[in-house]
Parts: structure tokens; sequence; C-alpha cells
């Protein structure tokens, strides 16, 4: 449920390394909480953000949960797919479901994120 | 310490998501999620476990069931004389202001009446009704449950449940049978047919695993909320306070002065001669955001003409919705909402967002 190579935000997000590129998204644990998502405000390619900036919102039937930028840097990519099939962040939380794309411009807040392991006590206590 | 109904087991077994509400922990959802849950309600069968409302015995203490007519009429909005046995009608509980203190359904049987509460005053409507009784025995029902089955297939249901000879074919809206030592009424809170079942506890897990049986979509909170907001039904603490009337909400039709006085009575006849000072109305918004409870509604100034008091995503619809109360001297039909410090374009439209066809 927790992929070990993926590192954890306290607020959910979970984030996939590949050089100094950081994919972002939502962890299986906030994506059953939520329920079934129906609109997702996406941050804007090019925009620049602080660790912890609102970069956009996650809305589900029931609820609207705020997405924070787990990490500093420039927004390269968004998951487009993400506008019209909302949905594929419940199916493919890890994957499809991906929402965006971060350039860091400071590598070393990575080291304040969580392990699989560590969001998951966070999550048992 | 949350209470459980006695179907707790069973949300747990069916993978159920629990959540707090009213003093109680409730499904929200199962793994089907609302949206399936709540098209399976539009579409075919689903089953609620409501057993989390209130249920409230009214009997006379004398035999004679005029006493307890009368002591309802006093208490309450609509004109309960109305009442044939075994039929139930939607009334509402006001204070002298007018103000709301439930909302409830009011049963006849032979000799009492059964009142249906809101969990989330339960305990208050019960301190009210004692409050205001003489010569009444108000009852708070702990043996007995509710069990809501509804959508179009619902009438297979029942009818495979208890045997097709009842009739249940030819049961009124807001009328009910007695079948054994359960009631089963045509009625619900999701703007399709259906029926709700009043069950003694010891009863209730093996009706609730007959119908699963059948196929029938387990339906949690969740799905319980955009069905009677796309039906365009006022919930307790959303539409519904009390500072707020049932004639704010359109309610009128449930209010019957003709009847003679009831505790609000003054209030709400003034109130109706004047005009009310806000209305309910129906929102819809031309981007995907969900109008969520609390966000304001404006018509291009800067102050707010309203606010919602109930938004989601509806399934139906395939797009967000929102029940807000707007001032009554407002009759723009293009308003904005404003979502999180933005200005969104929307619409007043007409409700019921949805009609069962």
């Amino acid at each position: 449920m927790f992929p070990e190579e993926l590192k954890y935000s306290k607020e959910h997000e979970w984030v996939k390394l590949e050089g100094n590129v950081a994919t972002i998204g939502i962890s299986s644990y906030a994506q059953e909480e939520l329920g079934d998502v129906v609109f997702v405000e996406l941050p804007k390619a090019g925009q620049e953000y602080k660790a912890n900036d609102e970069i956009g919102v996650v809305e589900s039937v029931k609820t609207v949960s705020t997405l924070y930028c787990p990490v500093s840097g420039k927004v390269t990519a968004i998951n487009d797919e993400l506008s019209t099939q909302s949905a594929l962040i419940n199916q493919d939380p890890y994957g499809k479901g991906w929402i965006a794309k971060v350039e860091m411009s400071n590598p070393a807040e990575v080291e304040s994120l969580l392990s699989a392991k560590d969001y998951q006590s966070q999550l048992a206590g | 310490m949350l209470k459980k109904t006695a179907l707790y087991k069973n949300h747990i077994d069916l993978k159920a998501k629990m959540v707090p509400f009213a003093g109680w922990e409730m499904p929200v959802f199962y793994p089907a999620g609302i949206i399936a849950e709540h098209k399976a309600v539009r579409s075919s069968c689903g089953v609620f476990d409501v057993g989390h409302m209130g249920l409230i015995n009214i009997k006379p203490q004398t035999s004679n069931i005029k006493k307890a007519e009368e002591f309802l009429n006093k208490i309450g909005t609509n004109d309960v004389s109305k009442l044939i046995d075994f039929s139930c009608q939607y009334s509402v509980l006001c204070n002298e202001q007018g103000g709301v203190v439930d909302d409830v359904l009011i049963y006849k049987l032979i000799d009492h009446y059964i009142v249906v509460v809101n969990a989330s005053n339960t305990d208050k409507v019960l301190a009210w009704l004692s409050s205001h009784a003489q010569d009444i025995e108000i009852e708070h029902l702990l043996d007995m449950s509710i069990l809501a089955v509804q959508g179009p297939r619902s009438l297979d249901v029942i009818e495979e449940l208890f045997g097709e000879e009842f009739g249940f074919n030819v049961l009124k809206r807001n009328n009910f049978l007695q079948v054994g030592n359960i009631l089963v009424s045509r009625t619900g809170y999701t703007g399709e047919d259906g029926f709700e079942l009043f069950i003694p506890l010891e009863e209730i897990e093996i009706i609730w695993d007959k119908v699963v049986e059948m196929k029938v979509q387990p339906c949690g909170l969740g799905a319980r909320d955009t069905l009677r907001m796309e039906a365009a039904y006022p919930l307790y603490g959303h539409e519904y306070d009390e500072k707020t009337t049932p004639l704010d909400a359109g309610y009128s039709w449930a209010v019957k002065f003709g009847k003679g006085e009831f505790i609000g009575s003054k209030a709400l006849s003034k109130e109706k001669e004047a005009g009310p000072k806000k209305r309910l109305v129906g929102v819809v918004l031309s981007e995907k955001n969900v109008p969520r409870e609390g966000f304001k509604l404006f018509n291009g100034g800067a102050e707010p003409i309203g606010e919602i008091t109930s938004g989601t995503f509806s399934p139906t619809l395939e797009k967000p919705i929102g029940l807000a109360y707007i001032n009554n001297s407002c009759h723009e039909k293009n308003i904005s909402v404003e979502v999180r410090g933005r200005r969104v374009a929307g619409e007043i439209v007409t409700l019921p967002f949805y009609k069962h066809s």
C-alpha cells in the first residue's frame, strides 16, 4: 500500500525522486480517506513553489483536501489526464494518478520527508 | 464513546469506512464508493442502515388517542388529524420563534404514534417533547431500528423478503403495513421509490444479510447525503436550524395554520404575511469546483447575497450542485460563488436537481 521506494509527507503526499525531479501525488491512504475523487485543481506548469505551499486541491464527493508542495521548486509538468479522469487518483494513486512533477530547487529538503516505514507508523499513531 | 448500531459488525465485515456522525459510528461508504452506491439506488437498489435515527413512542396515558393527536398538533406544524391508521406524515417541530427544533416523520398506529427524529437531535427532541407533554407517555424506543431499502428494484426486494401476499405493490407513498413485528413503510430520503423497515433489533441482522445477499448495494451516509441533495430534501444542521423556519426552506405545505394554534404558529404566521427573508435555492457552478457548506454567494457586489448550506458532486448530473439560502429580494439567475478566495460563475436553478421519472 506504501511503496518502499517513495518518500511521503505528513500531509499524505508521496514523492518519487528521479535525479532532480520529484513526481508527486497523494498516498493510497489519502485517496481511501477521501473516497471518490471528482475534481483536481492542478498547479500551474512553470510556477515556482516553496515547500508546504498550497499547490492545488483534491475534491471528493464528500470533502475537499488541500494539496501541499512537499518540496520547493518549479512545476515542470502536470497530469492533464486528471482534468477529465480524476478517478485515476483512486484507481492508481502511485501511477496514473500522479499529479505534478517538480524540479527541485533545494534537494536537501528530501531529508525531511518520511520513509514508507515512518509514514506508516505515523498513520498508526 | 460512540454508539454502534446493531449492524456495526456487518459494516466492518463489508469493509465500510466508518466515521463518527451525531454520536454514532456509521458507515460513510463501502468499497464500491459513494458514486457507485448512489447510482445503484437510482438505477437498481440500495440498502442503508438508518439505526442512528431516533424513534420516539407517543402514547396517551388514557387510552384516548385524540390526546396524543392534540399533543402532536400542538408540537408540530403539520395536521396530525389528517393521518389515517398506518400512514405517516412529514412535520416540523418549531420553537416559539418559528425556528426548527427538528424535522420529523410521524407514524400513526392504532393506539399510539411513532415519531422518527434526526440522530443529532434525539436527546433534544426527547427533552422538548417531555417538557410540553401532559398526560402523554414519551418513550425512546431502543429495541427497534430502521433499514432503508431504496431504488426502482426495492418493491421486488421487499416482495422477495416478505412474500407478495401483503400487497406491497399497492402500498401508497407514506403508508405502511405491519408484517409480524416489522413495520414496512413506503418512504425514504433518496428521491426514489423505496421502503423503510422498522425492525426489532434482534432480527435486523438477518434481514440486512438477506437483503445484501439479493445483490442490493449497501450504501453509507455519503450516498444518503448525495441522494437527498439531488432530491433537495433538507437536512438538519444544514438547511434547518433553530433560526431557520420551515417557510424559509419552502416547506409551507407542511405548515397548517388552519388547524389552530401550535408552537411557533404566531411567529410563522407573521413571517408568512411579511414574506420570508430568505429562501432555499439550488446552485450549479460553471466549473468543476464543488460548492461546500459556508461558501458565500454574490450577485456582483461586495456583500454576499447568500450562503451554501450543503454541496456535493451530483453523480446523476455529473456536476457539482449546492443548496443555498439567498436573500428573498434577490432574483438574479446568474450569481457567483466564492471558492477559496475566487469567484466562480454559477446559476440559480429550480429544485429539485433530480426527480424520479
